[in-house]
């Protein structure tokens, strides 16, 4: 886990409460940058919480967390997050270009006038993502791979270390995912470490580098040739280990 | 009545309070175009309507105390706008519930307050339909320099209040205070009703607030121009509203506020991109070409 606090995430022994209720336990877990890691368990597991803990949103209970070497700070710190598509309000009357440079609100002045460095930053992520010839465009009338790529890019922004991805294939086409899946392995070839909550498990025993099985704690961690196990995802999804979902993974 | 007999009123000593009316008018419906666009965008005309009731206590007390109207409806506004951003970071009663519980509570206590005052019936109908008449000169610079203020403060922060707008989560997660610029939001919610008052009235005023931001942003997609078009829209149809309401012997803050919807209307038939006429019209011509 050393390779994580040189650039990456680490996450130990975080416990997080919600509402008086323990929503994750001793969850261990660590991204090293290059790795693409898919975060995979059941509604309720407490994925999206993790990502929370991890940005800062909410305060674990017990544990440590740290990004690129840092705890997580309300500002400047290195992760950059794409929230779930639906949390955007895409009716804004704003353009692409603009809705990509909020990202860079955290390192604006007091008055937050964006500078040549912002708008560089969010040219270079746009061009990223490759939505450079669409910087003009109202965000409303852009397709949903197209929006999910502005979330990227907004995120690209500050040029993080950690990039959280909360179920971005949500909604998309087949086509459009296999897209997103291409751009998020580049982006973690190019050094970043990615960490991703998704529900397509096909999608993520294929494309990532690393599957975590988390449901309230990690019940497994590995590359997915080392999970070909059923009994893991029979626990952590709590289906029998007949279920057709696990026939679907041995065969792979 | 033509034009040029209302600008000569106008500028006639005799009926000084018709330019006073006029100025407060314009002014503030061009401060509540500018808040209206975040009102509008982010959906909270609800909260407009219930600024408005809420800043009805404060307004009942100083009018039996005989103070300034402005600062007693931009005290009890402002109290209770902090109070609902505060109630409504609880997420297990919604917003909504929040203010409809509030809000009219702060509308009954204003009533109670006014039916002490002497002169009840009149006054009430002064502050729940508006009046031309009475402003006072230090009303004028009043509501001048809240309106400056309010403009100031939404163009240091109009960066940071879209950040919240399109995504409040992310901006929490880039470092933003996300309930501080709530509040900020609110008490300049607050403070464009308040001064928009006395000419517009209790009830009318969430118009001021919604009807120029809606037209403009049915006649354009980028935030700049809406926020120009918006206040230019509002202190235009407060201006026509005035005239017409002089002219006709017509109550202002109606006739106002039916030159505002006349102007919605307008571009929601004949918008040049989303308007019907324009979507409509290339059908129909599809639709002869093919005959």
């Amino acid at each position: 886990m050393s390779g994580a606090s040189a650039g990456g995430l680490s996450v130990r022994g975080v416990r997080v409460d919600l509402a008086g209720r323990t929503v994750l336990h001793d969850v261990d877990l660590a991204v090293a940058p290059g790795e693409l890691v898919g975060l995979l368990g059941p509604n309720g597991a407490g994925k999206t919480t993790l990502l929370r803990a991890i940005l800062g949103l909410v305060r674990p209970r017990a544990g440590r967390i740290e990004l690129a070497g840092r705890r997580p700070g309300r500002r400047r710190h290195g992760a950059g997050y794409v929230p779930q598509g639906h949390e955007f309000a895409w009716d804004f009357p704003i353009s692409v270009e603009r809705a990509v440079l909020t990202g860079r609100i955290g390192r604006l002045g007091p008055v937050h006038r964006p500078g040549v460095a912002d708008w560089l930053a969010a040219g270079d992520a746009l061009e990223r993502v490759g939505l450079a010839e669409l910087r003009r465009r109202p965000v409303g009338e852009l397709s949903g791979g197209q929006r999910q790529r502005v979330l990227v890019a907004r995120a690209l922004a500050v040029q993080p270390q950690v990039l959280l991805l909360d179920e971005p294939y949500t909604g998309l086409d087949l086509p459009t995912q296999e897209l997103l899946a291409r751009l998020f392995s580049e982006l973690a070839a190019e050094g970043r470490a990615v960490l991703m909550t998704t529900h397509d498990l096909l999608g993520a025993v294929d494309g990532c580098s690393r599957l975590v099985l988390l449901n309230r704690t990690v019940v497994a961690d590995g590359p997915p040739a080392a999970l070909r196990d059923a009994e893991p995802w029979a626990a952590t999804f709590g289906v029998s280990d007949r279920h057709p979902l696990l026939k679907l993974l041995e065969v792979l | 009545m033509p034009l040029s007999e209302f600008l000569a009123d106008l500028a006639n000593p005799d009926l000084a309070f018709l330019p006073k009316a006029l100025a407060v008018a314009v002014m503030s419906s061009i401060v509540c175009g500018v808040v209206g666009c975040h009102v509008v965008l982010r959906g909270m005309a609800f909260i407009g309507d219930a600024v408005a009731h809420a800043v009805f206590p404060g307004l009942a007390i100083a009018f039996v105390l005989q103070t300034s109207l402005v600062l007693g409806g931009a005290t009890a506004g402002v109290v209770t706008a902090v109070l609902v951003a505060l109630f409504s970071q609880n997420r297990r009663i919604g917003e909504d519930s929040i203010i409809g519980v509030l809000f009219v509570a702060a509308f009954a206590l204003g009533i109670v307050v006014i039916s002490q005052a002497p002169g009840y019936a009149g006054s009430l109908q002064q502050f729940l339909f508006g009046s031309i008449t009475g402003i006072p000169d230090r009303d004028l610079y009043t509501v001048g320099l809240t309106g400056l203020g309010v403009l100031g403060v939404l163009l240091v922060l109009h960066q940071a209040l879209v950040t919240v707008s399109l995504d409040r989560e992310s901006a929490r997660a880039l470092g933003l205070r996300v309930l501080v610029l709530d509040v900020v939001l609110y008490v300049c919610v607050t403070l464009a009703v308040v001064i928009s008052l006395q000419t517009i009235g209790n009830i009318l005023v969430l118009a001021l607030l919604v009807t120029p931001a809606a037209t403009a942003r049915l006649l354009t997609d980028r935030l700049g121009v809406m926020m120009l078009v918006s206040p230019l829209v509002g202190g235009l149809g407060s201006f026509v509203g005035v005239y017409l309401s002089w002219s006709y012997d017509l109550p202002v803050g109606g006739t106002i506020v039916l030159v505002l919807t006349g102007a919605f209307l307008a571009a929601w038939l004949f918008g040049p991109r989303h308007g019907l006429v324009a979507k409509v019209l290339p059908a129909v011509r599809v639709h002869l070409a093919q005959d």
